[in-house]
Formats: C-alpha cells, sequence, structure tokens
C-alpha cells in the first residue's frame, strides 16, 4: 500500500504518470513529494510508486 | 516619487501593498489586485483535491509575483519542504517563510525561521522570512540571506494593528533590508502610520477579507500606504514636548 495523502492506495507498482491517470487532480496544477523528496515532473513516467512510499500531491490555495 | 521602487532580492516593484488571497472567494482576487494596486500576492501549499477542478493560478491576473508561504510549517525541515513544493509548482523563487509551533497566537518561531532562511536562500529562493520583532533575529536572518524582513505587527489575523510599534521602528532604523509590516493591520490608518514610521512595504489579507467591500477596502489600503509613503519621504513634522507654536505671523494689529 501506498500512503497518498493520508490516505492507504493499492498503487504499489505503478508509476506517477499512471497513479495520477486514475485520479481527477489538475496535473497541471500540482506537485508531488515521495518520503520528503520532490518527484520532478519530468520523472513521473519513470519514477514507481513502492510498498510503504508516504507521498503528498499539492497545489497552490488561497493564503496570506 | 516615479523612481520610488521597493526592491526584493532584485525584483523591482511600483507597489507597496502586498496581498493576501486567504479567506475569500477566489473570483474576489481580480478585483482586489486591481483595487489594491498590488504586484505581489501571496499563496498557500496545501493538499490538493480531486474534486474542485478550478485552481487560484487561474483566478490571478498575468504579471503579477507570486509569493508562496509556508504555512502549516512547524520547524525549519517543513518550511524548506513546502518551498521546494512551490517552487514545482512552477511559480518563481518567491517565498515567505512562516513557521509557527502554537495554534493559539500563532506566533512565528523565530529560531526555526533563521535556519529554514539560511537553507533557502543557499538554495536560490528569494527568502521572505515571517517574524516576531527582534533586532537580534533580524540581523541574523540578513546574515542567513534573506530578502526582506516581514515583523508582525499583532497577532495573525486580529485587526489589532501596531501593537509592536516601538519594535518595528529598531528594524526599520537599523537594517538595510525591506521591512514589510505584515500579519495584524486591520485599518488603512494602521497601514498609513507604518509606511510614515518608514516600513517599505505593508501586507494585508484579513483586514480585506473581513471587511464589508473588499475591492473598496482594498482601494483604501492602498491610498493610505501611498499617503503614508509620501509622508515618509517628506520627512515628517516635528512635535513639541510642551507648549505650542503658532502657524501664523506673532505681529498682531488690533491691540496696537
Amino acid at each position: 500500500m501506498v500512503k497518498i495523502n493520508g490516505e492507504l492506495l493499492d498503487v504499489a507498482g505503478k508509476t506517477v504518470t499512471e497513479y495520477l491517470s486514475l485520479t481527477d487532480y489538475n496535473t497541471k496544477r500540482i506537485a508531488v513529494e515521495r518520503n520528503g523528496d520532490i518527484i520532478l515532473k519530468s520523472e513521473y513516467d519513470t519514477a514507481i510508486l513502492c510498498e510503504g512510499d508516504i507521498v503528498e500531491v499539492v497545489s497552490f490555495v488561497g493564503g496570506g | 516619487m516615479d523612481n520610488d521602487k521597493l526592491i526584493i532580492g532584485g525584483h523591482e516593484f511600483n507597489s507597496r501593498f502586498i496581498l493576501g488571497s486567504g479567506k475569500y472567494s477566489m473570483k474576489l482576487i481580480d478585483a482586489a489586485v486591481k483595487y489594491a494596486g498590488a504586484e505581489i500576492i501571496t499563496l498557500a501549499v496545501r493538499r490538493a483535491n480531486t474534486k474542485d477542478q478550478e485552481n487560484i493560478l487561474d483566478y490571478i491576473p498575468n504579471g503579477v509575483t507570486l509569493l508562496p508561504n509556508t504555512s502549516g510549517a512547524r520547524n525549519a525541515q517543513e518550511a524548506v519542504r513546502i518551498a521546494r513544493l512551490a517552487r514545482e509548482l512552477g511559480c518563481g523563487d518567491f517565498v515567505k517563510i512562516e513557521i509557527m509551533r502554537d495554534s493559539k497566537y500563532l506566533l512565528p518561531d523565530n529560531t526555526e525561521t533563521i535556519k529554514a532562511t539560511e537553507i533557502l536562500s543557499k538554495e536560490g529562493f528569494v527568502v521572505m522570512p515571517y517574524m516576531y520583532p527582534d533586532l537580534n533575529v533580524a540581523r541574523d536572518l540578513v546574515n542567513a540571506g534573506a530578502a526582506s524582513i516581514m515583523p508582525l505587527a499583532s497577532p495573525i489575523g486580529s485587526n489589532k494593528g501596531l501593537a509592536t510599534k516601538e519594535f518595528i521602528q529598531i528594524l526599520i532604523d537599523e537594517i538595510d533590508l525591506p521591512i514589510i509590516v505584515d500579519a495584524g493591520i486591520g485599518r488603512p490608518s494602521q497601514a498609513c502610520e507604518a509606511m510614515e514610521m518608514g516600513a517599505a512595504a505593508i501586507m494585508a489579507n484579513t483586514a480585506l477579507a473581513t471587511a464589508g467591500d473588499l475591492p473598496m477596502m482594498a482601494s483604501a489600503f492602498c491610498s493610505a500606504i501611498e499617503a503614508g509613503r509620501q509622508a515618509y519621504l517628506s520627512g515628517l513634522g516635528r512635535v513639541l514636548t510642551r507648549g505650542a507654536s503658532a502657524s501664523d505671523p506673532l505681529t498682531g494689529f488690533l491691540r496696537d
């Protein structure tokens, strides 16, 4: 299982691109971090999500 | 006045009003930016959601510099992570460091802020640390590579005004970087007063978000900040410690 934005998901073995294709994220407006390190957009096709990874998918919101 | 630029990390701005984008509808951002005359707008980074396809970036006019904050960070390491994610979101190198350990008063952690400033400035960020106004900390932030210093006026979101006035004045007098008063400014008159003191700019969010008419309040702040800046540049008149001083010639004629 991979923990993505706090939720355990059965996506280990998939690339970031494959995972994102299963979701409705606006991929132009997100950044992805795995275990504290950023996964660059250029790596989405090759970076494979592993069992136990902790992933954050973030975007900008209003703030002060 | 035409050459009176605000310079942050080598970037020039004409406006001295930094606008927040929190706690109000994205649909009001365009009007807020316009009436504020703002050239810099702050943003936060949060977990993305899949339900809402609308993104705040689609509502910010072109040409406005984005200033992501690190709100939510409780230490330097988390602030650094958020800053890197913000840069990966593809909107430049500016970052406002905001590190809070306490959720009741939301006071910035100055020590962690110095650490994060040092790391991020080395990575090429234009670092604008939000801090509790303390001269020694401000000097450490300068040495750590900050591009400006952002002291709080009063607790964030309180609209209470310049509670830390004396200490902000010390920063203005002693620190060569732009001093941008951030947090707690609730009224245009308070923004004006900070600018009269020599603050380089004002950052406001809640004052607008909780106002009755947001664009009109943005305009009021814009006018107040410009008025305060002109007053500062012109040099304020002196204050008498006691007594009075007539504004009219003292030679009367009626009793002669």
